[in-house]
């Protein structure tokens, strides 16, 4: 789960990490107000969207006078900012943070992973902040310091120093950085973090270690212990049909083409998904129904594909292990006899109990098609979206 | 011989009282597996189906001589369960369980590591379907009428992809050594090179079947493995290659996010290394008897 620049922010202050003086607001008037209390010269307007890139966007602008900050907020708010990371769609602006700006001497940068290869979590940091950490492997790898974490003994604040030391930062501000990095591990591990970000970290002219954007993400598996960082979910930025996918606790990604999948497991939901494009169409959507799946489930999987448009052929492919194919063909069954729909519906059952869903299907005398392998599956689900 | 286990594995499984635990124990039991006990803190000297269950797994064990365990227990309490298996001395642990929080595994792959490499149990999962060497034992969730012994053995982050091999296999008339599912998860117990290098080592496996996913280092680390120590033929298949960027496909690890990640640059790596890439998963059983003619 991704969560705003302003709340990473206020997670890390509590975590002792320094940031500049900011407001989040819910309007261009507040915008303002909040840059009278914050007082100075000059502010960032910041709108808060779950993606990266908003600075080339246009989602951040530099305003020297409170009239200025007005114009840029009453720009922001309701529109959708697109970003290299939002897609074509973009990501409605909802919420604008308003900062106080501070004299930036250096930038660096800093990130906190879960490494895959190593299995742990990896510290990631670069004297060349203000660039995406992709850029910087591309153009300045060497300047690139990565440390590694024992689970065991969490992050030392050796490490740390050796850190500070490799990065070449002056001598008095070590142990600031120790400090920031040392917070930093500490709200990544003990809120269950995926990701941490802070680009750029700041050191400022008047020799202060700051952090000036933030991004964190969080592991959805361990919300259930966090439910502080559950409350920050903001629906706002996910696309609506995922969201409406994830509240029925299924699991959906929206794609772009005209055949429908409902399919048990991730790998076999892609599969069908390879698949049909080889066969020549185009799928509608990634929809993996999971494992126990009784027929509400299935009848709440086939609500979601018909609420998307431009599905005009719907293909179930089930090869039940956990499942059981009979309670899917119930499902089928009982969403074809109780949803309004005239889509066409390819089924195909193997696994578990598979005797006994095929005979549910032939018993309901539905117009369902029958396939018994994946290639026939989608075959006969692109013929038919062709001859529609 | 087989990977991972035999006729004679002892199985034990760890929340046998849930609902879908207790179907699947009576399946494995229906299939041959040797279930000789369940583990549910609180539920000892209870019976599930004739299966006795026992507070502890250090009790099942002394109990019943266990030598492996299914884990099905809920998700906030399944790294706890690995390692009480770990350290009850069991070989052997499948963990179904799905939704462990990732830092959770980076902390039962640390306690695993307290144990010499000889007396470290082998975790394959969580979030998969578990393993299985035909005609011998099942320890998973998977239907065990789809598989017919044989000399393939099958490593798969997918459980229903595993299946659809094994399936495509069998109507070949092809059967299978042994299939390992190692699961969907970002951090998981076993690699593909940890399953590779079983493979390898295995006399009754002549081939291996490798299917992979979007995500993660693991094909790219497998195929490197394979380039220089697999002497056995390798074939493989790689699903997402529609698959967006960016965007979780159902299982936790399944998303592209670094370079290497794709399914092109997967089919790629495996290629360059000498594996024979299935152009798509309709044909994987066909592109593995083509090899073993």
């Amino acid at each position: 789960m991704d969560i705003h620049e302003y709340q990473a922010k206020k997670i890390l202050e509590e975590h002792g990490i320094k940031i500049p003086t900011g407001a989040i607001s819910y309007s261009p008037e507040q915008a303002v107000y909040r840059a009278h209390e914050i007082g100075g010269k000059t502010w960032l307007v910041k709108a808060q969207v779950h993606a990266g890139g908003r600075g080339k966007a246009g989602g951040v602008k530099v305003c020297h006078s409170e009239s200025e900050v007005l114009e840029a907020a009453d720009d922001m708010f309701g529109r959708k900012l697109i970003t290299h990371q939002t897609g074509g769609m973009g990501k409605g602006i909802y919420r604008v943070y308003v900062e106080g700006a501070v004299e930036i001497e250096k930038e660096l940068y800093l990130g906190f992973v879960l490494d895959r290869s190593t299995q742990r979590i990896m510290l990631v940091t670069s004297g060349e902040g203000g660039m995406e950490i992709e850029e910087i492997s591309e153009k300045k790898p060497q300047s690139i310091v990565r440390c590694e974490v024992e689970p065991a003994v969490g992050l030392r604040e050796f490490q740390a120093r050796e850190i500070a030391f490799e990065l070449g930062i002056d001598s008095s501000l070590v142990q600031q950085l120790q400090k920031t990095l040392m917070g930093c591990y500490s709200a990544f591990r003990t809120l269950d973090a995926t990701m941490l970000e802070i680009n750029p970290l700041a050191i400022t002219k008047d020799k202060s270690i700051i952090a000036l954007d933030a991004k964190m993400t969080f592991d959805d598996n361990a919300l259930f212990r966090h439910p502080k960082i559950a409350e920050l979910r903001d629906k706002s930025q996910e696309d609506p049909r995922e969201r409406n996918a994830a509240d029925r606790g299924l699991n959906y990604v929206g794609l772009t083409g005209e055949i429908g999948c409902i399919v048990n497991g991730a790998g076999l939901a892609m599969a069908t998904m390879d698949t049909i494009k080889l066969a020549g169409g185009e799928p509608a959507n990634f929809l993996d129904i999971g494992g126990g799946a009784t027929p509400e489930r299935v009848t709440k999987a086939f609500k979601l594909i018909l609420s998307d448009e431009r599905v005009k052929v719907i293909l179930v492919n089930i090869f039940a292990g956990i499942n059981r194919c009979d309670w899917v063909a119930q499902g089928v069954v009982d969403a074809m006899e109780n949803l309004d729909f005239t889509h066409p519906v390819v089924v195909r059952l193997a696994g578990t109990n598979v005797k006994e869903g095929k005979e549910i299907i032939k018993k309901s005398k539905q117009p369902i098609i029958q396939a018994d392998d994946l290639m026939e599956a989608a075959t006969k689900s692109v013929q038919i979206w062709q001859n529609l | 011989m087989s990977i991972l286990l035999n006729e004679n594995t002892r199985v034990i499984v760890q929340g046998i009282t849930g609902k879908l635990a207790r179907f699947h124990a009576s399946e494995m039991v229906d299939y041959g597996t040797k279930v000789v006990a369940g583990v549910v803190p609180g539920r000892g000297g209870e019976k599930v189906d004739a299966i006795p269950v026992f507070n502890t797994v250090k009790d099942a064990v002394n109990e019943t001589g266990a030598t492996a365990s299914l884990i099905f227990v809920p998700p906030p309490f399944a790294a706890d369960s690995i390692m009480e298996s770990a350290d009850a001395g069991l070989q052997f642990c499948v963990c179904i369980t799905d939704g462990i929080p990732a830092q959770d595994m980076i902390y039962v792959k640390r306690y695993m590591m307290r144990y010499p490499r000889e007396k470290r149990m082998i975790l394959t999962g969580p979030n998969c379907a578990g393993t299985i060497s035909p005609g011998k034992s099942l320890l998973g969730i998977m239907p065990g009428h789809i598989y017919k012994q044989g000399s393939v053995g099958i490593v798969s982050r997918s459980g229903t992809l595993g299946y659809e091999a094994a399936y495509q296999l069998k109507e070949l008339g092809i059967g299978i050594s042994t299939s390992v599912g190692i699961g969907g998860d970002p951090i998981n117990g076993s690699s593909f090179r940890d399953i590779l290098e079983r493979f390898n080592e295995d006399d009754e496996t002549e081939i291996i079947a490798l299917i992979g996913e979007i995500g993660g280092p693991q094909e790219a680390e497998g195929a490197e493995f394979i380039g220089k120590h697999i002497s056995k033929p390798v074939v493989a298949y790689v699903a997402g290659l529609t698959a967006p960027r960016g965007k979780t496909m159902g299982h936790a690890g399944a998303i592209i996010s670094a370079y290497g990640e794709t399914a092109e640059e997967k089919v790629e790596m495996l290629s360059s290394a000498g594996v024979t890439v299935a152009p798509n998963p309709a044909v994987i059983g066909e592109t593995i008897a083509s090899i073993l003619n």
